[in-house]
């Protein structure tokens, strides 16, 4: 019943938990020598198959083959041992020791550690594989994308026949998702079997050669990647036909946006202590307008300062003309302001709370400590948006740290629409969520900014970018090098302000 | 993850019932109690009796193993009410309140022993109000001094207390000189007693009045969602406008009153001070019961009622060793331990989780069952379907032949 | 969980620290009940600068924490107004409540080149070395209040209490009380301590002696009136009888005695239970006084005047056990109070 070539099959995996079917006979395959996207919304099983083949969730049924022999997997050491090996989204390794040790740390069985040819072993290995990172550097100082690459080193060192690398690529530049892809393909030519997990289409079909597909915890299809085009993709996702993206944007909308009135925020030479330069920004009633960049060119900071979550060194701010002093997050709050932050996980959830408890969390402290909502009032609000926003979960009471990734941003968007600001900083609002969230979250902000709301958008995706934004602020090295709007905001342009040369 | 939820979810049957019951925080610590009120019924029967019988200053009292047992888990509860606060909100315990109790009570004592026991009803009262919040202020000072290293210098809340648990007891001593002090006033001990005409030992009302004032402050303020927020999330927190400092510092200041009620209570009972032994170990006590409550100890969500709990199971099994002729003296510390040990891993969260996961599995199984049958059955059907589409087809047949 | 086992550990340091906190009570005759101001700085420089400094005997004195007990406290203010330039003596001081300390101190002492060296060991072993060392540089060593396990060679003298001695005392006078039946609740120190073994072997004896005596409740309150109070309520919760709580120290027999108020049964002098305590603080005298207690076996802080003589007049006895009193609520006077309290 095997398939040719396969080195690992997941047959009829089913996963329950406390009034969820998670996974329902899912089937999966993955060959010699190829990379495997495994795709669908978030709460479609990705994860939970993912753990489960890992060993992190026991499976309530189905059975696992690797080459030939049926295995049981109890645990994420078992999966290891048996040369099933993961990258997480999140980097699991040691900032604080060496790379060298991160590679082979809890691996060698002897007590007595010669780290001098371990050093010189992993230098090879980094050389071969081509990361540009030196063995005994400390892994904390290294970026985002080379700790993913040592992490996939450390699986590669440990002979894995199965390599799974869940969303890798989030935290990635272009140039960085680049290096990764070389060294997927190196893998690959080796006859690594890779299942590549991530909600990037174009990153799909730019490296990988099978697409599995999930949906409400089963199984859609596997195809072979030249025979599913991108729309049909997304369709089989979503589980309709896909209302194209494009037509999000009205059209005119950036036409009734009075710029010669008083910008309803407006800062002059606002100044941070995170390392970028002062800079003059305004917002509209009604825009939405944008911060682009590369990652680290400072988007994030500069937005981190109009919100005060940095200290805020300088600069004057107006709101509606008056001028304010905005020192932390709750002054902000109070003049109007949301901000839903980059890194959701760390800086937007609550984990353990309630869903009620994270939806209501901005409005109960702007209301006050000692002015607690009713919990009927909480309830209200938590139902209210519940349904406004379309949110899965299984009650208000459930903790947020339970829901899917996209289901997560929609609580955290519910917190700040519920605060019912003038002004809403979104920074990236659509990362690592399924594509009909995506579609909706922009959806929202387009209808936010018709009912006179502005808002700032921040993407590392161009194209989201310029289907909702009307203006573009463009940065680089931490400093605004240019600023894009009507007929300038087309990916060349932006592309060509990004990359610089011309101002 | 979010299938079908309520296709999954039928009429809660009794079994679920009870599997949320189970897996309430409160079930744990109320499980011991019931353990250890049948253990000592078991084996003394009277366990239960209460008298209203006259003490020494010839007032009718409570007396009996439920008043005794009560009245001394007083100081544990009232410690435990702070401790929970600050374990949630710092994800760390403060394991320097002893120590500070021993600077409360040495603080009250130091005002109280000026005065002779001849002095006016009006005047004493004066006297035990001064003395009782200036050990408050002080307290609440150590408290502060605690919770400052802790939220601003972002240093551990165990290695942070460490300082006050090794200096404390010498800092109480230094109050009063290293007197070895003795009031003799019998209205000073009516705190840690009775109060005349009162049937009720002082400290349960003290506790019930504690009780009742964090109930308010929880009811009137927003100290529950900000101390579990900074506890889980300080990032996000600060995000959302909530200041992790200030909450954190709160949390410390609010447990140096909790100190301050106890260091009062404690030097009342025996209107004496005994520096490097009082409240001994009381810390482990009341951090033993957070954690029997089923909270957290790295922070976040806290269950406050079950706190309060297992501070009484704590205190029902010292009372309870006490009673036993056979337990050896050197051996009280490690029976206490077995037990404790057993209750913190049954209440452990990853117990709960392991049991929780059991119980999916049963489920799954079930469930399991239940698709197949629905399978057969649909297969049925369907091949009903099949024979009847044919018989139709085959007359349809007939008929156009 | 690693915070779990952060917080493990963190508590084993924290639970190796208290423990190496460890009262100890006894004691005999006060020659010199001085009180003495106690300020005391972990270390001291020398005392006095007087103008004849060579004719002062250096001795160096390494102590236990004065905050340790009240005992100490005592003992520590009685060496500070016995050891002054006024007797002759240039003093310094050392406090610890670690060994490890104490011999480094010592050492240093040794180094300073004291002519003695008086020592109140926190733990008994480990001494040996620097007691030689001692001896080469012909510097005398004088052990008080604990012994060492350490040759008698390498040291002068030793003044100690005698804790069965003194438990003996007590459980003399209280057989002396001729009851026809002796329901004891024996409310034990810190198990191990000196004072705890001492005092809990005399009373075990005679219980096992004796057929009209036995023992209610046996169990230890560390030292701390809470804990004593919690354990006689129990017992009296339970319903047993009894009628004498033998306290290892006074602040065990006050919490006994609270125990006791609570359920009104009265104690004292000719009341239905004996209460016996240990130590000899001034409030537990003045108890006595009042005809509430009964019996408190003494625990003489006060060697300083016994090594005060070594010094100056030389030994007599390689061991010198201090004399101990014993107070009896019906024959106690003020004065006795005055004098002997502590």
């Amino acid at each position: 019943m095997l398939t040719d070539g396969a080195i690992l099959e997941m047959r009829g995996i089913c996963k329950f938990f406390p009034g969820v079917r998670a996974l329902e006979n899912v089937d999966f395959t993955l060959r010699e020598g190829e990379i495997h996207a495994l795709m669908g919304e978030n709460g479609a099983g990705k994860s939970t198959l993912i753990k489960v083949l890992t060993g992190v969730y026991p499976k309530d049924g189905g059975d696992v083959w690797l080459a030939d022999t049926p295995v049981h997997i109890k645990s994420p050491q078992d999966a290891q041992n048996k040369g099933i090996a993961t990258v997480y989204q999140e980097i699991t390794l040691c900032p604080n020791l060496t790379v060298a040790e991160n590679m082979y740390i809890g691996r060698t069985k002897s007590p007595f550690t010669n780290w001098g040819s371990i050093n010189r072993r992993a230098e090879k290995l980094l050389d071969e594989l081509g990361i540009p990172v030196s063995a005994t550097e400390q892994l904390g100082n290294c970026s985002i994308a080379i700790q993913q690459m040592v992490a996939i080193a450390r699986a590669v060192d440990m002979d894995c026949k199965v390599l799974i690398l869940d969303e890798p690529t989030s935290s990635l530049d272009e140039q960085e998702v680049q290096k990764l892809f070389n060294l997927m393909r190196d893998l690959k030519a080796k006859g690594v079997g890779i299942i590549f997990v991530t909600h990037f289409l174009e990153q799909v079909y730019e490296v990988c050669d099978r697409i599995t597909v999930l949906r409400d915890g089963k199984l859609v299809g596997e195809y072979i990647i030249e025979d599913l085009p991108r729309v049909q993709l997304v369709s089989k996702m979503l589980g309709k036909d896909f209302d194209d993206m494009a037509e999000i944007k009205s059209g005119s909308e950036s036409e009734n946006i009075d710029y010669n009135g008083t910008p309803v925020y407006q800062a002059i030479n606002l100044t941070g202590t995170t390392g970028i330069k002062p800079f003059d920004f305004e917002i509209h009633k009604g825009e939405v307008n944008g911060f682009t960049g590369l990652l680290g060119s400072g988007r994030s900071e500069s937005v981190r300062a109009i919100f005060g979550a940095d200290r805020v060194t300088g600069g004057q701010v107006y709101i509606d003309g008056m001028p304010v002093k905005i020192r932390k997050p709750l002054d902000a709050m109070k003049h109007g302001i949301s901000y839903l932050p980059e890194d959701r996980k760390l800086d937007g959830i609550v984990g353990d709370l309630s869903v009620r408890d994270n939806i209501i969390l901005a409005l109960q402290v702007m209301k006050g400590f000692f002015k607690p909502f009713s919990k009927a009032q909480a309830e209200k609000f938590a139902d209210e948006y519940i349904e406004l926003l379309n949110i899965k979960t299984a009650s208000q009471d459930t903790p947020i740290k339970s829901l899917s990734g996209g289901n997560q941003q929609k609580v955290i968007l519910a917190r700040w629409l519920l605060a019912n600001p003038q002004y809403l900083i979104l920074d990236e609002p659509t990362r690592g969520i399924d594509v009909g969230t995506k579609v909706e979250i922009q959806k929202l902000v387009l209808k936010l900014a018709a009912e006179g709301k502005s808002v700032t958008f921040i993407s590392s995706e161009i194209d989201e970018m310029i289907r909702t934004c009307s203006r573009l602020v463009v940065m680089r090295d931490g400093k605004v090098v240019g600023e894009l709007k009507g007929d300038d905001l087309n990916q060349n342009k932006i592309m060509a302000t990004i990359a610089g040369g011309e101002s | 993850m979010t299938t079908n939820v309520s296709a999954l979810k039928p009429q809660p049957s009794a079994k679920e019932v009870f599997g949320k019951i189970v897996r309430n925080q409160l079930f744990i610590p109320l499980v011991a109690l019931f353990l250890l009120i049948t253990f000592n019924l078991v084996t003394d029967p009277g366990f239960f009796k209460v008298s209203l019988e006259p003490n020494s200053a010839g007032n009718l009292v409570l007396s009996g193993n439920l008043i005794t047992m009560i009245d001394y888990a007083s100081e544990l509860v009232i410690l435990a009410i702070g401790m929970t606060l600050v374990t949630s909100a710092s994800g760390g315990q403060d394991i320097s309140v002893g120590a500070t109790i021993a600077i409360a009570g040495s603080t009250v004592l130091r005002i109280v022993k000026t005065q002779s026991p001849d002095i006016s009803g009006a005047k004493f009262a004066g006297i035990i109000i001064v003395s009782f919040l200036l050990c408050v202020v002080v307290s609440a000072l150590f408290g502060a001094f605690n919770g400052a290293l802790v939220a601003f210098f972002k240093i551990q809340p165990m290695v942070a207390t460490l300082i006050l648990f090794t200096a404390g007891r010498s800092i109480a001593a230094w109050i009063n000189n290293n007197d070895n002090i003795s009031i003799n006033d019998k209205r000073f001990s009516y705190f840690g007693n009775f109060i005349p005409g009162v049937a009720v030992p002082t400290p349960v009302f003290i506790t019930v009045l504690c009780l009742i004032v964090i109930a308010i402050v929880l009811k009137v303020t927003n100290l529950r969602l900000y101390s579990q927020a900074v506890g889980i999330n300080a990032s996000s927190s600060r995000l959302n406008g909530i200041n992790p400092k200030v909450i954190k510092l709160l949390t410390f200041i609010i447990l140096g009153i909790c100190v301050a009620v106890c260091g009062f209570i404690k030097v009342s009972r025996t209107s004496s001070i005994t520096y490097s032994v009082i409240a001994n170990n009381i810390e482990m006590d009341a951090i033993l019961a957070v954690a029997l409550g089923g909270n957290n100890l790295g922070g976040g969500k806290f269950n406050l009622t079950a706190s309060v709990l297992g501070a009484y199971v704590i205190q029902f099994l010292t009372t309870t060793l006490y009673k036993f002729k056979e337990i050896d003296s050197s051996s009280i510390s490690a029976y206490k331990a077995v037990v404790v040990i057993i209750l913190i891993i049954i209440s452990a969260p990853i117990v709960r989780r392991k049991v929780d996961d059991m119980k999916n599995r049963r489920e799954a199984a079930r469930a399991e069952a239940e698709a197949l049958k629905a399978e057969a059955e649909a297969l049925k059907a369907a091949a009903a379907e099949a024979e009847s589409i044919e018989a139709a087809s085959a007359e349809a047949g007939k008929e156009t032949i | 969980m690693k915070k779990f086992v952060k917080l493990l550990v963190s508590s084993a340091l924290v639970a190796a620290m208290a423990f190496g906190v460890c009262a100890c009570n006894g004691g005999s005759t006060p020659t010199t009940a001085a009180p003495a101001p106690t300020d005391a700085p972990a270390t001291e420089a020398p005392a006095t600068e007087a103008p004849k400094t060579d004719e002062l005997i250096k001795v160096g004195i390494i102590n236990n924490d004065p905050n340790e007990s009240g005992y100490r406290t005592a003992n520590d203010r009685d060496m500070k107004a016995t050891f002054t330039a006024e007797n002759g003596y240039e003093a310094s001081f050392f406090y610890s409540l670690k060994n490890e300390e104490q011999i480094a101190a010592a050492q240093k002492f040794i180094q300073d080149e004291v002519d003695y060296l008086l020592i109140s060991a926190a733990g008994t072993s480990g001494w040996d070395g620097v007691l030689e060392q001692a001896q080469k540089a012909g510097i005398k060593v004088i052990l008080f209040d604990r012994t060492i396990d350490a040759d008698e060679s390498l040291y002068e003298a030793s003044i100690v209490s005698d804790m069965a001695k003194e438990g003996q005392q007590a459980v003399e006078w209280l057989a002396s009380q001729g009851l026809s039946e002796y329901k004891i609740i024996h409310i034990q120190g810190v198990m191990g301590s000196s004072a705890q073994i001492g005092r809990s072997g005399a009373l075990d004896d005679k219980v096992k002696a004796e057929s009209n005596w036995s023992i209610v409740k046996q169990q230890t309150a560390e030292w701390s009136e809470e804990t004593a109070q919690q354990i006689v309520q129990a017992v009296i919760d339970s319903g047993e009888k009894f009628n004498v709580i033998y306290a290892e120290n006074d602040n065990m027999a006050k919490g006994a005695a609270a125990a006791l108020d609570k359920a009104n049964i009265s104690h004292g002098v000719g009341k239905d239970v004996i209460i016996i305590g240990f130590d000899c603080n001034t409030w537990a005298l003045e108890e006595l006084l009042a005809g509430n207690w009964n019996y408190d076996g003494q625990c003489n802080p006060f060697q300083a005047s016994y090594i005060d003589d070594i010094i100056k007049n030389g030994v007599k006895t390689k061991v010198v056990i201090m004399e101990e009193k014993g107070f009896d609520a019906k024959t106690i006077t003020a004065d006795d109070v005055k004098n002997y309290g502590i």
